[in-house]
């Protein structure tokens, strides 16, 4: 496609992928801090004795303001609570994806790993014009691929360590009860870190992208729209 | 009439002001009796769909053993038996045969012995070896009515005390547990008597227990009461 023309609005998200790109964002924000709050209560992993697995939050808690629940049981219901929700949400948005064709868009294939290189090269500086690409280019598609990953890891370490005795096979995929709950922890983390790179590249390199998810209408005209 | 994008700021405003003022506690007077009632939520479809009276816990080789089981009761001292000969549990209330069984008696009884992994609440887990008269051992021996659904168990820890589905109750993995790896159950653990399942967290395991009642409406719970989950079934 060609660059259209400055402000002529591209209709970009549909309302299902708006609503639950927020809806993921609130609930995470709860299930995050419900979680530190739970953590708290044995701040290791590890059985009993150990040894434990390598962890720099070991026997410490979190601040007040980044815990929900107040204790361990408010806690837990607020967790218990929202995890249902999140599911939901993301059975939506899958199902959006495959229904609208959409994946093709989003989803990171083999073929893509030339185009990333060439997209990394134009970042480092080490190429001057920006690489064609579709609505996405391939890096995009590798973080959005992986986010996605990211939720089912979480939902799947979730019910591991959640009902470690009826669904014993899940638990001993992730190895075992405490591994399942290390690696619960670690999703934590990648969340909050793929978070901070996301909010910062919507605001340094396509500003107009924020108002996109919002209203669903591009109006920048930054060579990823067409 | 609003319009849709101060419909949205408002949304967005209301949300972020409900969760900042919910950080940091469980919920208050307005959303917890919400969280609540999703909790009843979960324990039904742990109850209902999750749970399965066959599936078995693993078991592990005593040399799995954790070095290091922790303790705890609610009194202030450590509960004791003054007079532990005189001790009885009672077998009691929907029953057609009320029971009044001494330790020797439930020595006399089908006895299970396993060693298996204890899931705490908080998230720590140990290997610990049970043995001890299935639950359902005792019921086959006082009779239920059709009308009893829950079982109540109370110790002379406080009030503690546990209320159980009888499907749990009736897993063959849950027992009436005199002793822990291979020695008479500890003071510091329960004796003369505690509940034990693998199929439940610790906090569902009633220690220092003296009777166990088979009632027709769900009944409460020490901690349950407080706001953990009912079901709390692993």
């Amino acid at each position: 496609m060609t660059a259209s023309p400055a402000s002529v609005p591209a209709k970009r998200h549909h309302w299902i992928v708006r609503f639950t790109h927020w809806a993921t964002f609130v609930l995470l924000v709860g299930l995050v801090t419900s979680g530190l709050q739970i953590y708290g209560a044995y701040a290791r992993f590890g059985e009993r004795g150990g040894p434990y697995y390598v962890n720099p939050f070991q026997d410490r808690s979190f601040p007040e303001w980044s815990r929900l629940g107040g204790w361990l049981a408010g806690a837990l219901n607020w967790h218990f609570a929202l995890m249902w929700p999140l599911v939901a949400v993301g059975l939506l948005y899958l199902a959006y994806l495959v229904d609208s064709g959409e994946w093709r868009s989003l989803l990171f294939r083999p073929r893509d790993v030339r185009g990333a290189i060439e997209m990394q090269k134009y970042y480092l500086r080490l190429r001057k014009d920006h690489p064609a690409q579709g609505k996405h280019n391939p890096l995009q598609k590798l973080a959005y691929t992986a986010i996605v990953l990211l939720g089912v890891l979480a939902v799947l370490t979730g019910i591991a360590i959640y009902k470690p005795l009826q669904f014993a096979w899940l638990t001993a995929l992730f190895g075992g009860f405490q591994a399942a709950r290390y690696w619960h922890f670690w999703t934590v983390w990648l969340f909050v870190g793929f978070t901070i790179v996301h909010v910062v590249l919507v605001f340094t390199v396509d500003p107009a992208s924020f108002r996109a998810m919002i209203s669903g209408w591009y109006r920048g005209r930054f060579p990823s729209h067409d | 009439m609003i319009d849709r994008r101060s419909f949205f700021r408002l949304a967005a405003g209301a949300g972020t002001a409900s969760l900042a003022a919910a950080c940091g506690w469980d919920g208050g007077n307005a959303l917890r009796p919400r969280l609540l009632d999703i909790s009843r939520l979960n324990d039904w479809v742990g109850e209902k769909i999750l749970f399965s009276r066959n599936r078995l816990a693993r078991q592990y080789d005593v040399s799995e053993r954790s070095a290091r089981l922790p303790s705890y009761f609610i009194s202030r001292m450590m509960p004791m038996l003054k007079d532990p000969a005189a001790w009885r549990l009672q077998v009691q209330g929907l029953v057609r045969r009320p029971q009044s069984l001494s330790l020797d008696d439930l020595r006399a009884m089908p006895r299970t012995t396993y060693t298996v992994k204890h899931h705490c609440v908080e998230g720590w887990t140990a290997i610990a070896t049970w043995h001890g008269v299935p639950v359902s051992a005792v019921a086959e021996r006082c009779e239920p009515l059709p009308e009893a659904r829950y079982l109540l168990f109370d110790s002379f820890d406080s009030d503690y005390s546990n209320g159980w589905d009888l499907a749990s109750a009736m897993h063959p993995q849950t027992i009436l547990a005199y002793g822990m790896n291979d020695n008479p159950l500890p003071p510091a653990h329960g004796a003369p008597l505690r509940l034990y399942s693998p199929t439940k967290l610790g906090y569902k395991l009633t220690k220092y227990l003296v009777s166990m009642t088979f009632v027709a409406e769900r009944p409460g719970g020490f901690w349950e009461d407080q706001g953990y989950p009912w079901f709390a079934g692993v």
